[in-house]
Order: C-alpha cells, then sequence, then structure tokens
C-alpha cells in the first residue's frame, strides 16, 4: 500500500479503450498467457487474492479477540510457541468450521447422502435471496441508480407473500404459491417504484428516498403490522410475529425433503437467466444502460430518462420483493414461515455488496452470491462449534467487495505487474472458460460496459 | 447558500426549470393546504378537542419542584383551529403568491411549526399532566446532537467533494472505540480522544478509497458502514459481551451547568446544563460556518467540491485537500459516536447507533448543504425522533409506530416537494484525477 508502483494508472482507462492497439494480433503465446494470470487485470485473480486477504483479516481480529491469546502475546519473545500454538488453535477450529459448514465436512465421507450434501444445500439456501438482491441492486446501478432501499422493498415483498400464504386460504394447491410469489413480487415492484418516480418526476434523490423508506418499512412492519390483529398469530401472544403460511404456499425442497434447498434456487437462477436475457437483447436494457453510462447522450437520442429510470427501479424492487418470498416462504425461515420484524436480515445491505463483487453482471452475481452464501452458511457452524461470532462474516465480506473494487490496492500489497497492453481481445484463457463468465476481466467487455466500481457520470448527487 | 432556483439544470423529464419549479411551487402549496385542512378537521373539529377541553403545558422540567413559572393552559379547540388556519394560510401563500425561493423557505418552516403546535395542542388536550414544555426541548436538543455532528461531518465531505454515506460506520467506530478506551482506562477525555480517532480511521479509510482508488463513493460509504458494523458487532460479541466490567463498563460526561445562563426559566437547565460533548457540537455550527464562507480554507473547500478542475489551475491541491478534510469530518463523526456512549452514559451496543448516520445525511440535504440548515434539519428530526416518547403517556389514538415512522416520511416529502430547489455541491460524489 505504501509503495506506489511506478506508473500511476489512470481512472477509468482499460486495456480496450485503447483501439490502436486492438488491431494487433493477440498474444497467445504460453509466457503471455501464464503473466497475464498474474498481473491486477486478471479480476478472477484479484477476486482470489482479495478472499485470502479477507481471511487473513479475519484471523487477525479472532486472535486479537481472544483474551487468552493476546495475554500469552505478552511474553511472545520470551516463549513465542504458547502465543503462536494457542493463534494455530483459534484460527484453525474457526475456518474449518467454516469449511465444513460451507462445504463439506471430511467426517461425513462414510455417512448419509443428507449429512455429506447438508452444508453445500445450506450453502445454496442462504444464496437464493442473494442471487435475487444482488440482480436487484444491479439493474438499478446499471441505471445509474443505488438502490440502497433493499431491506424496505423486502419487507413489502414479504408482507404481501405473507398475507396471500396465510389469508387466502380458499386457493387450492399450486395457484396458492404462484399467487404468494407474485404477491411479494408486485409488493417489492411497487415499493421500488416508487423511489422510481420520487427520483424521476420530484427529483428526489433515490439514495435518501430509499433510506428512509426502510425505516418506513421496517416501523409500518415491526411496530404496528405485526400487532394488528389481521397479521398478529394469537398462537404466539407478546411476539411481534405473523401467522404462519399455509402448508400449499410454501416453497417445496428442491432435493428432497432431508437436504435444506428449495425451489426459490430456480426462481433466483431464472431470474439471472431472465436479468441477463433483459440486457442482452431486450430494447428497455439497452436503454437502461445508455442512460446509466451517460442520461445527457441517452437524452439527446430520444430516450425517455425519467420512464427508464422508474423502469428500471420497478424491476430492481420486484427482484428485491423476491428476497422477502423467499424470506418468508423458504425454508430459510426460521419461525415456521411466518413473518417477524427482521425478516430481511439484513440482506438488502448485503446485496449491494453481491452485486459489486459480481460486478453488476447477472452471472456475476450469482457466483458472488454463492460465495456470500457459503460464507453465512459456514458462519453459522463457526458460531456454533468454534464459538467465533458470525458478524465476522460481515468483516469479511466487505473487504473482499472493498479490496475487489480497488484492483489497484491488490496489486500493490502482492507488487503485481500491470497487463500487457497488448492481449486486449484476448482473455486470459488460463481462466477455465466459461466458468466465470462475468469475472474473466474487462477484456471481453465492450467500451459500452465499464468497469461498475469506478465512479460513472451517473455517479454523483444527482 | 443563496437562491439556486435560476440555474437548477434540467430535470428528468426534460422541462425548463423555471417552469418545473413553479409547478412544483404550486403543488407543494397545494398540498400543504390539503394537508393543512385535514389538520383543521381533524384536530380543531376532532373529537378530542371538543367540549371545552383546555391542554395544559407545564414549563418546569420537575414538575414538583418549587419556584419557577406554573403551568399554562389554553382552550384546545380554538387554538387548533387558529393555528391550523395558520398553516392552511402559508400553503396559499405559497401556492399563488409571487415569492421567492428564500420567503417559501420561511413559510415552509412558519408552516411547519403552526401545523406541528396544533397537533401538539390536540394531543395534550383534556390531560391532567400535559406536555412539559422544558423536557420536549431537553430530548430535541440532546436527540440532535448526533445528528448535528453527522451532518456536519458529512457538510464538510461534501464541500469538498466527496460524498460520506459512512457517516452510520464513523459513529459505530467512535462510539465502540471510546466505550472500550474509556472502560479500560477509567478516563473519559482518553475515550474521548480515541473515540474521535476511531471515526477519523473511518474517514481515513473513505478518503484513501474514494481519492486514491477511486471507488464508487456511495457503494463505498454503505460497505465501510457494513465493515464497521461487522469489526464493532465482532468485537462486542467477543469482548464486551464476555467481560462486560472490564471492556463495556465507561463513566459517562459529567453535566457542567453554565453559570447563569442555566438558571433562566424553561429553556436553562436544559439547554445549558448539559455536558461538553453537547456544548461542543452546537458551538461547532458557527465554528464550520465561519470557516466555511469567511477563511481561505473555506473559498478552497468549497472550490473543490464545485469545480475541482478550476481550482487546480490555479493551484489548489485538490486531492490532498480532500483528504485533509474527509479525516477530519471523521474526526467529527467520531464526536457523534463519543457521543451516543460517553455522552449519553450508556454502554456500547451493537448496531448502537440505529441509522442515525443516515437521518444525519438527511437533515443535511434537508439543510441544504449549509452548516446552519443542518442545525436545523438536525434539530427537526431530533424532536420528531423524540416526541414519540412524550406523546405515548397521552394516549393519543395515533399508533406509535406512525409517529416514529413521521420524520422519515417527513424527509421523503421534504426531498420530492424541494426537488428542483436542491443543490449539491457540484463535483460531489466525483473522485478527482489530473487527466
Amino acid at each position: 500500500m505504501s509503495t506506489p508502483t511506478p506508473q500511476p494508472e489512470p481512472a477509468g482507462p482499460e486495456p480496450e479503450q485503447q483501439p490502436v492497439l486492438r488491431q494487433e494480433a493477440p498474444d497467445r503465446s504460453l509466457a503471455t498467457v501464464v503473466r497475464n494470470v498474474f498481473t491486477a487485470e486478471n479480476s478472477l485473480l484479484v477476486t482470489v487474492l482479495a478472499i485470502l486477504l479477507s481471511l487473513v483479516v479475519g484471523a487477525v481480529l479472532i486472535v486479537v479477540s481472544n483474551t487468552a491469546t493476546m495475554n500469552m502475546a505478552g511474553y511472545f519473545f520470551q516463549d513465542p510457541s504458547d502465543f503462536l500454538n494457542s493463534a494455530w488453535q483459534d484460527i484453525s477450529s474457526a475456518y474449518s468450521a467454516l469449511f465444513e459448514g460451507a462445504i463439506f465436512n471430511p467426517a461425513t465421507l462414510s455417512g448419509t447422502p443428507q449429512q455429506f450434501f447438508g452444508p453445500i444445500t445450506n450453502t445454496l439456501e442462504y444464496a437464493t435471496p442473494l442471487i435475487f438482491g444482488g440482480l436487484g441492486v444491479s439493474v438499478a446501478f446499471r441505471a445509474g441508480m443505488f438502490n440502497i432501499g433493499g431491506q424496505g422493498q423486502t419487507i413489502a415483498g414479504a408482507i404481501c407473500a405473507s398475507y396471500v400464504a396465510f389469508a387466502w386460504t380458499s386457493v387450492p394447491g399450486v395457484l396458492h404459491l404462484v399467487l404468494a410469489v407474485l404477491a411479494g413480487l408486485v409488493g417489492g415492484l411497487l415499493f421500488g417504484g416508487l423511489v422510481g418516480w420520487l427520483k424521476a418526476r420530484r427529483g428526489a434523490h433515490e439514495v435518501i428516498v430509499t433510506i428512509m423508506l426502510n425505516y418506513v418499512a421496517f416501523s409500518f412492519l415491526g411496530s404496528w403490522l405485526l400487532n394488528t390483529s389481521v397479521f398478529h398469530d394469537p398462537k404466539n401472544a407478546g411476539q411481534a410475529i405473523s401467522k404462519p403460511a399455509e402448508h400449499n404456499a410454501i416453497l417445496p425442497h428442491l432435493f428432497g425433503d432431508g437436504l435444506n434447498t428449495d425451489v426459490g434456487l430456480l426462481l433466483a437462477l431464472a431470474g439471472a437467466v431472465a436479468v441477463a436475457w433483459f440486457f442482452k437483447r431486450s430494447r428497455l436494457g439497452f436503454e437502461v444502460k445508455a442512460v446509466g453510462l451517460t442520461p445527457s447522450a441517452a437524452r439527446t437520442a430520444g430516450i425517455d430518462v425519467g420512464r427508464v429510470q422508474i423502469a428500471s427501479m420497478l424491476i430492481s424492487g420486484a427482484l428485491m420483493g423476491m428476497i422477502g418470498v423467499t424470506q418468508t416462504l423458504g425454508l430459510a425461515n426460521p419461525n415456521n414461515n411466518s413473518l417477524a420484524p427482521n425478516i430481511d436480515a439484513g440482506l438488502g445491505f448485503t446485496a449491494i455488496t453481491v452485486a459489486l463483487l459480481g460486478r453488476t453482471r447477472p452471472w456475476g452475481v450469482v457466483w458472488a452470491a454463492l460465495l456470500f452464501g457459503a460464507l453465512q452458511a459456514g458462519g453459522a457452524l463457526m458460531q456454533t462449534e468454534a464459538q467465533v461470532s458470525i458478524e465476522i462474516i460481515t468483516v469479511m465480506q466487505a473487504v473482499i467487495v472493498i479490496l475487489v473494487a480497488a484492483p489497484r490496492l491488490v496489486k500493490e500489497i502482492f507488487r503485481l505487474r500491470a497487463t500487457r497492453a497488448v492481449p486486449s481481445a484476448d482473455p486470459p484463457t488460463a481462466d477455465p472458460p466459461g466458468r466465470l463468465p462475468a469475472q474473466q476481466g474487462p477484456a471481453q467487455q465492450g467500451p459500452a460496459q465499464q468497469d461498475p466500481f469506478r465512479t460513472t457520470a451517473a455517479g454523483g448527487q444527482a | 447558500m443563496t437562491d439556486t432556483t435560476s440555474i437548477a439544470p434540467l430535470d428528468g423529464a426534460g422541462t425548463p426549470a423555471r417552469a418545473r419549479t413553479d409547478r412544483s411551487k404550486l403543488i407543494g402549496g397545494l398540498a400543504q393546504v390539503v394537508v393543512g385542512a385535514y389538520g383543521l378537521w381533524s384536530f380543531g373539529l376532532g373529537s378530542r378537542t371538543a367540549h371545552g377541553v383546555h391542554t395544559l403545558f407545564a414549563l418546569k422540567l420537575d414538575p414538583a419542584a418549587h419556584g419557577g413559572p406554573g403551568p399554562v393552559t389554553a382552550p384546545s379547540a380554538p387554538v387548533a383551529l387558529a393555528l391550523t388556519a395558520l398553516a392552511i394560510g402559508c400553503g396559499l401563500v405559497r401556492a399563488f403568491a409571487p415569492i421567492t425561493a428564500r420567503t417559501q423557505r420561511w413559510l415552509a418552516v412558519c408552516y411547519f411549526a403552526s401545523f406541528v403546535l396544533a397537533f401538539l395542542v390536540w394531543a395534550a388536550a383534556g390531560s391532567s399532566i400535559g406536555l412539559n414544555v422544558p423536557s420536549i426541548i431537553e430530548e430535541s436538543a440532546t436527540g440532535a446532537v448526533p445528528l448535528l455532528l453527522g451532518s456536519l461531518s458529512a457538510l464538510l465531505c461534501e464541500r469538498s467533494g466527496v460524498v460520506n454515506i459512512a457517516v452510520e460506520g464513523q459513529f459505530l467506530l467512535g462510539a465502540f472505540s471510546a466505550a472500550l478506551t474509556a472502560s479500560m482506562t477509567h478516563s473519559v477525555w482518553a475515550g474521548l480522544v480515541a473515540g474521535c480517532l476511531g471515526g477519523a480511521l473511518m474517514g481515513a479509510l473513505l478518503a484513501v478509497f474514494a481519492n486514491r482508488y477511486l471507488i464508487e463513493q456511495v457503494v463505498l460509504g454503505v460497505v465501510l458502514n457494513l465493515l464497521a458494523s461487522g469489526v464493532t458487532g465482532f468485537l462486542y460479541d467477543r469482548l464486551m459481551s464476555t467481560d462486560g466490567n472490564t471492556y463495556n463498563n465507561a463513566p459517562g460526561f459529567n453535566s457542567l451547568a453554565i453559570p447563569g445562563l442555566s438558571s433562566i426559566p424553561v429553556v436553562g437547565t436544559a439547554l445549558f446544563d448539559q455536558n461538553v460533548v453537547f456544548y461542543a457540537a452546537y458551538l461547532l455550527v458557527p465554528v464550520v460556518w465561519f470557516l466555511l464562507y469567511r477563511t481561505r480554507w473555506g473559498l478552497r473547500t468549497r472550490a473543490v467540491g464545485e469545480h475541482p478542475t478550476a481550482a487546480d489551475t490555479v493551484g489548489i491541491k485538490v486531492v490532498g485537500l480532500r483528504y485533509r478534510n474527509v479525516i477530519t469530518a471523521g474526526l467529527l463523526s467520531g464526536l457523534g459516536g463519543v457521543w451516543l456512549t460517553l455522552g449519553l452514559a450508556s454502554q456500547f451496543g451493537k448496531d448502537m447507533s440505529d441509522g442515525k448516520g443516515y437521518i444525519a445525511i438527511a437533515a443535511l440535504i434537508v439543510g441544504r448543504w449549509s452548516p446552519i440548515g443542518a442545525l436545523g434539519g438536525a434539530i427537526l428530526f431530533g424532536f420528531a425522533t423524540e416526541l414519540s416518547v412524550p406523546l405515548s403517556g397521552l394516549g393519543t389514538p395515533i399508533p406509535g409506530a406512525f409517529l416514529s415512522m413521521a420524520p422519515y416520511l417527513a424527509t421523503i416529502f421534504v426531498v420530492a416537494a424541494l426537488g428542483g430547489l436542491v443543490r449539491p455541491p457540484a463535483a460531489s460524489g466525483k473522485p478527482y484525477t489530473k487527466a
């Protein structure tokens, strides 16, 4: 961090913005390919290094916060082994629990399939709402807006979904589930659309409006709605909790009853496909991208900027509303599929980090959500087994996102070279092709898709 | 800030700014009239103020104390009717009279004040305890302290062109380090220093990542808030909740009565018998105002926030000034964090800032990026958030949830109504790099 590289990098220009170099034949020699794997422009490498660094930060926090270990650090120079052993014990127990909770537990190799696949299905279940949230933030971000209102839109969606799920008991079978999901979608959609309308037609800045609406939704739900006779569950007197959803309206298990993943995952993946289609093929998606890059140019080109802003906030809100659906009707709900005040569980804010880690590309968001879902699932086990508070997951997520957004810092820490400018049209082929399509670095993307972390024209307070 | 109506840019729909502000003046005024008429109907003519009941205002902090002014009573219905009629009048003037933006602002203040007073008269009608005016003043003033410090911090940042959404995180780290240090050293002053430094550390992170690594600043702020929430929550779980006596047992600041001023009736003890952080927060308003508008540093700061390229051309070190201002702003938010723990003599708790950082930013926007406006916004929000406590004892038919929602809805309303009138510093949120 303290050793700036001799060639200071300008803000925006990535290699693909140097048209002169584009005409040269891509250098496909093995040496270049290997070297490009280790340069800072390779965002897969940056992501991996960011994850490593976040683990280091977590380890430091774990050791520093253990008073017994820190007492041993007092006589570190007399006998370092005590301190080192104790620190290693802390770190290894925490991180092995993290791994066992997120991927698989080696002890279950001889166990039942349920035990073996349990952790990974937990990860998928935690990732489901994050996929929706990351997509929602991405759609708004591509239109040049920050949707900080995931909490409020989630709550709005959850209220609608929950109401349909417990009140419309006469609706038969699968139709009930479909209606409940749609209700959640519409709830978030309207709440998000309100923000878009205020932004486009009244000039109210969406960051402030969404933050305020978060509090409005939170106190509306927690302090009032859950105490009304319509919503409050009489079986839980004294608790702010709604009636549980009807059995028909609960999202069914995806991989069988023993495993903890529900159909919401399929909906989330379908959402990712839809958003990918939206940006690649649809006219509105094109307009959204145009407005996000330069609103004034889009307006000159005849695009109704206000309409596009409203539309993108409607879509973003609908996707956030789907978090509400999976949180109330999914298997992750701890309260027997009923609505509680903390139904959003901070997902609205985590969604922002997911969108950034996924670089606001639909499939990037899916991978980022899987990573953060794994951290959540592992963190839960880490809390119970290693007594390391799950709050550390928030720290690690924030560190990962900050580092991924600042590749120059990662480069400075690891003394990586800048990319050779030559192979601009050629993504580093050492990456498994198609594995992380959205994260293969800026080389693949046209000039219209700038790095979303950098400040764009729409970045400031509008 | 002078009037900015004439230079407001085109809005999203593409209509010229002039016509748009005229329309928003009309719509805003009519909305005020409608809300005022509803107030007239429900506060003045409702059943609560009917049958000639009176409203009681107590003017002593402790009603049992001897001496001082006695309570004041007023007939509820006529007073509420007069106040709401005044509010409707303000709305009508705004909608139809040709007035400048400055007059509009004063009208809005008058409208708001009369409407809220009418509401209070209605809420306390017929109660034998009535409303304790000094207590409401004290609660509003103390509730405004963190909001004020936070919005001054955001003001320093935005005026120099960096968006500071991370006030919340600066509060949290400031509150945490203040509580931890004061508990371990048993010294509030050490806690004060540590708290400010904790906020400044978050400010430094914001400055580095915004100016050097050019991360999008709104997003960066949100992520930094998550980071602060995670770090303080983690350390709270590991240290404070396991050994609260050692790590979370901070002493609080003693209150310091100002001789003379503290014996003024009604407002004396409420405003002039508080602790150091309280006085510092309010003194910082004129200080920041003076620095910003009357010194070379202030001129440079505003220049860097409005047009960094021009400022650079005349030799101002844009990025360096931004670093200094953002870190200084972190000290201010850190002081806000100190207030939350040491100032209120309370323990640290997870996420204890509870969204105050975001409300501070809202106060700044409502106050239109000026220190005096930020003071007004902070007092407004402090009043609105603390109001639900005295009202809960009066048995009003409005659920408490709606009262606690009121400040947030009011913010949305104000931001939507001001719309074209509010203009942030032009370069706010845009990092500066030499081409």
